[in-house]
């Protein structure tokens, strides 16, 4: 297990310094997450008082579609030198490699969302008064779960032709339960509602985690196996 | 001792080999030579753990290569058509990076060695996008040198080298084969396979059609009419 994890920070690593250098995924992510956020502010009155309810949801929409950005490329960038097969005949245990593109994929994500969410608020004009603790705890755990599915099925598509649009069509239906109770979790954190609706969410998004977790984490080896 | 018993492999429903065994022992090259398409690869993959057999087993050190037994993997050095090397890394990120998932020790003092070796050292920090082919697959053979396997599966090895690294590369193989280390090599290049190989095997279609030992007295002429006599089915 030590050594899976050893494994999988190395991979992690190794993509994260891949990405430092090129800049082409995170770029690409902040980009787009900038221009989503730029036109909703324009698109909604931001004194409008209740604009304020898309926040929670924007901040989702944001995640999402910025971080199908990274995890296309996350096994897409494997392929260029046949580096994958590199990774297949080393004396690893496959699920260091699901491990560690989980770590760098969130690793990315979770950059793109602390520049992300402060522009947001600054741009709807939004004063956080909430409960801190628990609202990164919330975005924590929901990005984990995304990042989770994200990942596993983003080294399902890599393997079909279109791999781009196959793993949108994928991942969404089934993070949809996920996001649900993420979105409600947010609004309840940001409006300051009672904080223990927000924790019955944020067991069933655990729960949903730990149980995607266990099954990809199993499921990856079949996905590396060679014919 | 890598032993393939009896494998046969098929993909789809074309059969691509056939009944193939072979007994590798500590220290002995065996050259795979046989036209395109003839399946020399698909052994190497087989015999790395990328596909598994149809049918027929894997046997390294006595132990069958599966899915569980990664370590064993260790002992094996695969050198395929690609590099596997990452673009936008250096020769000695990458050199790094693989020395790690493979538990080399000393890393960067082997890893500076072997670039000296492939004569990439003055390259040592220059990210391997802009290098050029034969740069690479120098590379690429410091990758499988640096983890020091028992095994060394060397898929058409020496193409995009220049004379220098050709030989170079010779010299390499046969310090390892010295070693104790046994060699596998595929190549079109005959001239190659009678310096560096004592034994050849020729596949066509799936099957071995020859196996015997170099005989380096005889030359280059001889070994190709009995290679294209071998081929062509008498
Ligand atoms: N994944 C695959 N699916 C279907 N057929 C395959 C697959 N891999 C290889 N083949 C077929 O198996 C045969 C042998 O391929 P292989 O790559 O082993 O040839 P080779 O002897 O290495 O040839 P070359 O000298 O050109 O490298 C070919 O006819 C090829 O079409
Ligand atoms: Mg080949």
């Amino acid at each position: 297990m030590k050594i899976i994890l050893a494994d999988a920070l190395t991979i992690a690593a190794k993509d994260l310094r891949n990405e430092l250098k090129s800049k082409q995924t995170s770029g690409m992510m902040i980009i787009f997450s900038s221009l989503v956020i730029l036109i909703f502010s324009f698109a909604f009155d931001p004194t409008n008082n209740t604009v304020k309810a898309i926040i929670p949801g924007l901040i989702w929409v944001i995640t999402i579609f910025s971080g199908l950005l990274g995890l296309n490329r996350s096994f897409i960038s494997e392929q260029e030198n046949d580096s994958l097969t590199g990774l297949k005949v080393a004396p690893i245990d496959p699920s260091s490699i699901f491990l560690g593109k989980v770590v760098a994929n969130l690793v990315l994500v979770t950059i793109v969302q602390m520049l992300s969410i402060p522009i947001l608020f600054l741009l709807f004009d939004y004063k956080f008064h909430g409960d801190l603790i628990w609202f990164l705890l919330i975005v924590l755990t929901a990005t984990i779960g995304f990042i989770v599915i994200g990942t596993f099925l983003a080294a399902l598509a890599a393997n079909a032709k279109n791999s781009e649009m196959l793993l949108p069509v994928l991942l969404l239906p089934l993070l949809s339960p996920l996001m649900i109770g993420a979105v409600q979790a947010t609004k309840i954190v940001l409006e300051q509602e009672g904080i223990t609706d927000a924790i019955s969410w944020l067991q069933l998004m655990a729960a949903y985690d730990l149980l995607f977790f266990a099954a990809c984490f199993f499921l990856f080896e079949y996905l590396m196996e060679g014919s | 001792m890598l032993e393939l018993k009896e494998i046969t492999k098929i993909i789809g429903d074309k059969i691509i080999l056939r009944n193939f065994s072979l007994a590798l022992a500590p220290g002995e090259s065996v050259a795979v030579i046989g036209p395109n398409g003839a399946g020399k690869s698909t052994f190497f993959k087989l015999a790395a753990g990328l596909m598994q057999p149809t049918s027929g087993e894997i046997l390294l050190n006595g132990e069958q290569i599966k899915k569980k037994t990664h370590l064993l993997k260790k002992r094996i050095g695969y050198l395929g058509h690609e590099s596997f090397l990452y673009s936008a890394l250096t020769p000695l990120e990458n050199l790094r990076f693989y020395g790690k998932l493979y538990k080399v020790k000393n890393i960067e003092e082997k890893g500076m060695e072997l670039l000296k070796a492939v004569g990439l050292h003055y390259f040592k920090d220059i990210p391997i996008r802009s290098f050029s082919r034969g740069m690479i697959q120098r590379l690429a053979i410091a990758r499988v040198l640096l983890t020091e396997p028992d095994f060394l599966l060397l898929d058409e090895p020496h193409t995009g080298l220049d004379q220098e690294a050709v030989s170079l590369l010779n010299l390499l193989i046969k310090e390892r084969q010295e070693k104790g280390i046994a060699i596998l090599l595929i190549s079109h290049d005959f001239e190659q396979v009678i310096q560096v190989c004592e034994r050849v095997l020729i596949l066509n279609k799936g099957r071995v059609v020859e196996d015997k030992s170099i005989d380096h007295q005889r030359g280059l002429m001889p070994f190709k009419n009995w290679y294209e006599a071998a081929v062509s089915g008498k």
